[in-house]
């Protein structure tokens, strides 16, 4: 189980996170929404102990995560920019990466081959292109088993059929019982996969719940045109029940 | 830790660079020994350019290693490992990749051609453990630097600088307040000017192990009359260790307080 409280991250004088507390639902798909710049990234990564919070706590299953390290062997984690050292070979990134977690990876063989990497397998990463990458990110992300998932923009390059076999992927991960965190930009993906959705705006949660309340809230057919209401009408009194007045100059972070 | 600097090992010495790098130095030390029969010459001359070559590679490996794997470290930061053992392991990495190039592209023509059965073994190791100290030292500071700056340009920028005032700037300004002050006795002060730089250091270490008065210098004989060869070297050993040491420190400070 993974609960945030008050949790406040600056960058300078940028404040990212504003004092979020939330509890993640501990099985299936949570969707991380929001603008850029709205603290995504920033929140995964301090999940992940990689962003040191200003202010406020990380609890996994019960115990505060810091100065500790070894609760992320619990942790699947697959990067936003794919982009490994040049010069080794996806076969010697994946002994690396297994060497690493001191695992064995229970279903690299069958990943590989659903993505199609079999040829590229003696490659050096550097020839590789950005999709392709992209898969093997995605490879060393699913093929252990542990029980949570934190997937940082996850549809990134991949061509259709990748997506497809992402999509099955994670629904066979949710029938495990897996608790998996994912953010994207991509409404259809959201729509189609999320069991929870949570909004952040200007480093604050303005939504957490299901998809169909969100859209009953502010009345729109789907999600993009409900985030779009969010985002250009500011109807945020309408999701969280109240005014939200804090408004700050946009701003964008990667 | 010693897994992430296996990786890193590797990877850096199947690279180009490092490859150029140890071609470099057995090109040089062959011709040189292919030149003059005379193996204290030989040293000399490979002691100077491994007083700037050496810090210079370093700096450079240093720094850029730690911006070209900066993606490949979130990777890493993500999984079940202590952030000081990434870190610890990239840098240790870089330097025993430096120092295998050196000891090499050094090492092995001299022993090719016959080092052990003259009497220059020691002056010959000298220049070897300075060389390997000063990559230590380099690569340290260099790996510092980059862990302060996300900018690149800046990060590289400042390392440059940093080795430029080592091995050009600091001899220059430390030359000209001895002329300025020389009717003061400046033992002291000579002596601690040259432990503050590392270079300095491992030249009169060379020196010192060579035995040639005349190409002492100032700082050289100062430290060859007031402490002694052999508490001279010790001294000048245990600087270069606390040079190993600082930047490793401040390595060790800025990974456990930085975001990614």
């Amino acid at each position: 189980m993974i609960r945030l409280n008050a949790l406040e991250k600056k960058f300078g004088r940028l404040e990212v996170l504003r004092g979020i507390s939330l509890t993640f639902r501990d099985q299936g798909i949570t969707a991380i929404l929001g603008p850029n710049g709205s603290g995504k990234t920033t929140l995964i990564k301090s999940i992940l102990g990689m962003v040191l919070p200003n202010n406020g706590s990380i609890l996994f299953n019960g115990r505060d995560i810091k100065g500790q390290w070894a609760y992320r062997d619990q942790i699947d984690y697959l990067p936003q920019i794919a982009r490994f050292p040049d010069n080794i070979r996806v076969r010697e990134l994946m002994h690396m990466i297994r060497d690493i977690r001191g695992k064995v990876p229970a279903q690299q063989d069958r990943l590989v081959e659903l993505f199609g990497l079999g040829p590229y397998w003696d490659k050096r990463l550097g020839d590789l292109s950005g999709g392709t990458r992209q898969k093997v990110n995605i490879v060393q992300a699913f093929m252990f088993d542990s029980p949570v998932m934190i997937l940082d923009e996850p549809t990134n390059g991949l061509d259709p059929v990748a997506l497809i076999h992402l999509k099955d992927l994670l629904r066979e991960e949710r029938g495990k019982g897996k608790q998996m965190l994912i953010t994207t930009h991509i409404m259809h993906f959201v729509e189609e996969m999320a069991d929870e959705l949570i909004f952040l705006l200007e480093g604050n949660v303005i939504f957490q719940g299901r998809t169909a309340d969100l859209l009953h809230r502010v009345h729109e057919e789907n999600l993009e045109n409900a985030t779009a209401a969010i985002l250009r009408d500011r109807k945020i009194d309408r999701v969280n029940g109240h005014a939200f007045t804090r408004v700050t100059p946009a701003f964008h972070l990667t | 830790m010693f897994k992430i600097l296996k990786y890193s090992f590797y990877d850096l010495m199947r690279g180009r660079w490092a490859f150029l790098y140890t071609a470099f130095y057995l090109a040089l030390t062959s011709t040189l020994l292919w030149l003059s029969p005379d193996l204290s010459k030989v040293i000399i001359s490979l002691m100077n350019v491994v007083l700037i070559l050496v810090p210079l590679i370093a700096t450079m490996f240093g720094i850029m290693y730690y911006y070209h794997s900066r993606e490949f470290t979130e990777l890493l930061l993500a999984q079940p490992l202590r952030r000081t053992s990434i870190f610890f392991g990239q840098y240790l990495g870089i330097a025993l990749s430096l120092s295998a190039s050196l000891l090499v592209g050094i090492g092995l023509p001299f022993v090719l051609w016959g080092v052990f059965s003259s009497d220059s073994t020691g002056e010959w190791l000298m220049v070897l453990v300075t060389g390997i100290f000063l990559s230590f030292i380099f690569a340290a500071v260099a790996y510092f630097i980059a862990l302060n700056h996300e900018n690149r340009i800046k990060g590289f920028g400042l390392a440059i600088l940093a080795w430029l005032v080592f091995a050009v700037v600091y001899d220059g300004v430390f030359l000209l307040l001895l002329t300025m002050y020389n009717d003061y006795p400046l033992e002291g002060f000579a002596i601690a000017g040259t432990m503050i730089n590392p270079i300095d250091m491992a030249r009169v270490l060379i020196l010192l192990q060579l035995d040639i008065s005349a190409l002492m210098g100032y700082t050289g004989a100062v430290f060859q009359k007031f402490l002694g060869q052999s508490f001279g070297m010790m001294l000048a050993f245990g600087a270069l260790m606390m040079w190993v040491l600082l930047p490793a420190l401040g390595i060790r400070w800025v990974a456990q307080r930085k975001d990614f």
